[in-house]
């Protein structure tokens, strides 16, 4: 599963002095900062890089007759139309979820506002894996669309609902005052506040669906991503899965262009300073029931299903599928390449994020978006693209776990970027002086008074990166060492041979060890300005 | 043996330059105060003397050593500098006694009663040692931030507009405390800030800056008294400034015939401009008992009554009918329109046209 969170505007911290602007011996970035900086960026474009070298390669008659083919149509169209539904349906539920939780009397609204992002524990393919074990017959775009939806509406719960949160009620009301109806309130007040929450919501939908494999395959709907693995694993590594590949990616590109189009250049900051007051609640009356029954309806497909599924073969399978031979290892290998992988990511991220925060600037801000076009990008195609440079030119490496954990770096770096920006910008220069002129020197100073403070954002990142890597699927089948199974890898291989019984224990420990970033997840919108 | 030389420093930020030339000395043990609009440099002059800005080019002496300038570079963390930030900058994952003893040897940071000693230096009870700063208001944060910055017993401390972020009340008994405590140091001081009033008061030495130079340094006496320009003169307190002409030690201006103290010998007489300090005029009661005939006369156009003290635009009579404004302090400021006598006390300062 692949992650992109877009990276937060520029700090807009009103300080009673303007920043001077970097100069001089002591503000200039440490060059080792700088060449970590530039490495980490450099491999992150690897992916990028291997789908554009590889097209041409293959030279334009054979691209063309690759790419524009009855098949290519198809997988266009079904992952066209599965964007689209699915984009969709998560902005209309998780809107809608978001309103009903922090704008009206809604009963129980606070264990409402925690189950809504409970979803995000649930690897889209334990849903998926639910819902098949349930009801066999589902297929096709319709099964895909609602599977998928009720797996990834919370990308757009949890920013749409921050935003509501700390929405002025002042503009409402003054909207009021100008004489606008409730209705024409919230569509030119209210919704244009929410775009860019909404449209950063999307963005992640439909990223995470052009790289979605497990959900998909385990219902038979073919896009790209599943034709890339299932040409990968009948082909090894052909031109066609490349130029799938590279097609892809356009896709992804795509949608980040329209993001941006969309996006605009407008700022919807709140003016003034102080708190905004807590916006007075719509009243439900006796849509109350309505409601509430929407939101069991919601939970209950969303969150139920698989439960219920996984906890039905748990009963099932009996205590007997707790001592099968293939778990205790699953579960170490899962946690020992989360580990490695955690810790990595996060040494790699401090540079960038370093530069981005302390040395503002074209230079840095260009590494840093390096590092974010890259985790854009599905896993398949960072995956294909490890695995042929490592052919290549890295035999050694190649089915090693130095390479399979550069890849998950590569992956979920923007999740240890975010936090650690953030812990960075609570670390503001000043202190540095202050230490300096109190004798500490360069490396002292990072010891004493930069780790303590970003150690917090540092450990809640590489915890971010550890969860993430626990419930990955498409790149650990395509890189994991020979022999390695991880709990999501043999969770796969039980739920394709519809083994459902031996899978069930492996759902439930994915479940269980993503839980805490979901809750992670929920406290950071709470925390998050209206932005 | 000064604490601290200055030469020829010059720095700037890409291509705008903010200091433009500073030479200046502190003796040892003195307090020095740079004053100046923001913008002036004076912030940038105190980064280059910590070491957070490299001149280009200038030299810096701390003591007898040489810190900067001709290839020497001696880093912040080795020039031995208390410095004391604007908003204190206190190391906020650690308690007070630990933010006072970060600069101290390792074996001396489990001190109490060295924190204890440093606490009452500040003023403040030994009881906060356990204490967050964000536990602590922000004269607090600025008490504890010295009691760091001197903790290592430097030669000389710095200090960043330490008052400027405190409100009215506590920006005085903060600026006391710490007067107090390095003076009890006997620790050579260099303040910044755009406060004229903070300069004169907490300085013996004061230089007032203005874009990227020193006009004067001197006592904070002469600063006031005897501005080298009108513009200084202007930035240090209110002013009086009439246009006049110089006949001998008398100039003749709106307010009479009035002793100048000339700016130096070979002084031509001329026209030119008389400065005057709002508190060397005095108001008296044209019908009065104690009439003189040397005595200007105004009408009071303006009052603008602040309670401790009363603002008078006072429009002159004679010649040109110029406008000046005056602090009345007492209890019978004249009413608007009323018609009042003027009289100077002391001698004026003349700065020739041109």
């Amino acid at each position: 599963m692949t992650s992109v969170l877009s990276p937060p505007p520029a700090a807009t911290a009103a300080r009673q002095r303007p920043r001077l602007p970097a100069r001089g011996r002591g503000r200039r970035a440490p060059l080792g900062v700088l060449i970590a900086a530039v490495v980490v960026s450099a491999v992150s474009l690897v992916p990028l890089g291997y789908v554009l070298v590889q097209t041409l390669a293959t030279g334009w008659d054979e691209a063309y007759a690759l790419i524009v083919r009855p098949r290519v149509g198809e997988l266009l169209r079904h992952t066209a139309a599965l964007v689209a539904c699915t984009v969709a349906g998560s902005v209309l539920i998780g809107v809608a979820a978001a309103w009903l939780v922090e704008r009206t009397d809604l009963p129980l609204r606070r264990f409402w506002a925690v189950l809504f992002a409970v979803p995000l524990a649930v690897p889209a393919f334990v849903t998926s894996y639910g819902w098949v074990s349930l009801y066999p017959s589902i297929e096709g775009l319709r099964g895909a669309v609602l599977i998928t939806t009720f797996a990834y509406y919370p990308f757009v719960y949890l920013p749409v609902a921050a935003v509501l949160r700390r929405l002025d009620p002042a503009l409402e009301e003054s909207a009021r005052s100008l004489g606008h109806s409730p209705a024409r309130v919230l569509a030119r007040v209210v919704l244009p506040q929410l775009r860019t929450a909404i449209l950063g919501g999307a963005l992640l939908v439909g990223l995470h669906l052009l790289a979605e494999y497990g959900a998909l395959q385990m219902i038979r709907y073919s896009t790209f991503t599943t034709a890339i693995m299932e040409q990968y694993q009948s082909t090894f590594n052909g031109a066609a899965a490349t130029m799938l590949a590279a097609v892809l990616v356009s896709l992804c590109l795509l949608l980040l262009t329209l993001d941006v189009l969309l996006r605009g250049r407008t700022r919807y900051a709140r003016l003034g300073s102080g708190a905004a007051r807590p916006a007075p609640r719509v009243r439900l009356g006796p849509a109350a029931p309505v409601a509430l029954l929407a939101s069991a309806a919601v939970c209950g497909a969303a969150i139920g299903v698989p439960f219920v599924s996984v906890g039905r073969w748990l009963v099932l399978g009996g205590t007997g599928l707790w001592t099968a031979p293939e778990l205790l290892p699953a579960l170490l290998s899962s946690l020992t390449l989360g580990a490695y992988a955690a810790v990595v990511t996060a040494a790699v991220a401090l540079p960038v994020a370093w530069l981005a925060v302390r040395h503002r600037g074209w230079g840095s801000t260009l590494l840093e978006r390096c590092t974010y076009l890259a985790s854009a990008m599905p896993g398949v195609v960072v995956a294909l693209a490890f695995v042929t440079v490592a052919i290549r030119y890295a035999r050694p490496v190649y089915q090693s776990t130095l390479l399979i954990v550069v890849a998950y770096a590569l992956l979920f770096l923007p999740r240890a970027m975010v936090s650690l920006r953030a812990g960075i910008e609570q670390a503001p220069p000043e202190l540095d002086e202050a230490a300096k002129a109190l004798g500490s020197s360069p490396v002292r100073l990072f010891g004493r008074v930069t780790l303590p403070l970003i150690a917090p954002a540092l450990a809640a990142g590489a915890a971010l990166v550890f969860m993430a890597v626990v419930t990955e699927l498409t790149a650990t089948l395509l890189l994991a060492p020979t022999g390695t199974r991880t709990l999501a890898t043999q969770f796969w291989s039980f739920s394709s041979a519809i083994d459902y019984t031996a899978a069930a224990p492996y759902a439930l420990l994915m479940i269980l060890l993503s839980m805490p970033v979901s809750w992670f997840l929920l406290v950071q919108s709470h925390r998050m300005a209206g932005r | 043996m000064s604490a601290l030389t200055v030469r020829g420093v010059h720095c700037g930020y890409g291509r705008v330059p903010v200091l433009k030339g500073i030479d200046l000395d502190i003796a040892d043990g003195g307090t020095t105060a740079i004053v100046g609009p923001s913008g002036c440099g004076k912030t940038t002059l105190l980064r280059v003397i910590a070491g957070f800005e490299s001149p280009d080019p200038g030299t810096v002496f701390i003591g007898d050593r040489q810190v900067c300038g001709d290839g020497v570079w001696v880093p912040p963390h080795r020039r031995g500098l208390g410095y004391v930030a604007q908003d204190g900058a206190l190391f906020p994952h650690l308690t007070v006694a630990q933010n006072i003893a970060f600069g101290l040897p390792r074996g001396q940071r489990r001190s109490r009663s060295r924190i204890a000693e440093l606490l009452e230096l500040v003023s403040l009870d030994p009881a906060f040692a356990d204490r967050r700063p964000d536990q602590l208001s922000g004269g607090q944060q600025q008490r504890v931030s010295l009691a760091r910055a001197v903790a290592p017993r430097p030669g000389l401390v710095l200090l960043d507009e330490p008052f400027s972020a405190l409100d009215a009340g506590l920006r005085a008994s903060t600026r006391a405390a710490v007067a107090a405590a390095l003076a009890e140091q006997g620790v050579t001081t260099l303040l910044v800030t755009h406060d004229q009033s903070e300069a004169l008061s907490f300085a013996d030495q004061v230089g007032v800056m203005s874009a990227g130079r020193l006009s004067q340094v001197g006592p904070p006496r002469q600063i006031y008294e005897a501005p080298v320009d009108l513009a200084t003169a202007a930035f240090v307190g209110d002013a009086v400034t009439l246009a006049g002409v110089l006949a001998g030690p008398l100039a003749d201006c709106a307010l009479g015939r009035v002793a100048v103290q000339p700016l130096g010998a070979g002084e031509r007489d001329g026209a030119g401009t008389v400065l005057l300090r709002p508190e060397q005029i005095e108001l008296t009661d044209p019908a009065g008992s104690d009439p003189d005939a040397s005595d200007a006369v105004g009408i009071v156009e303006g009052v603008d009554y602040y309670g401790h003290d009363t603002m008078l635009t006072i429009r002159l009579a004679e010649p040109g009918s110029a406008v000046i404004s005056l602090r009345h302090t007492g209890t019978d400021a004249p009413v608007s329109g009323a018609k009042v006598g003027l009289r100077v006390r002391g001698p004026g300062r003349w700065y020739p046209a041109g």
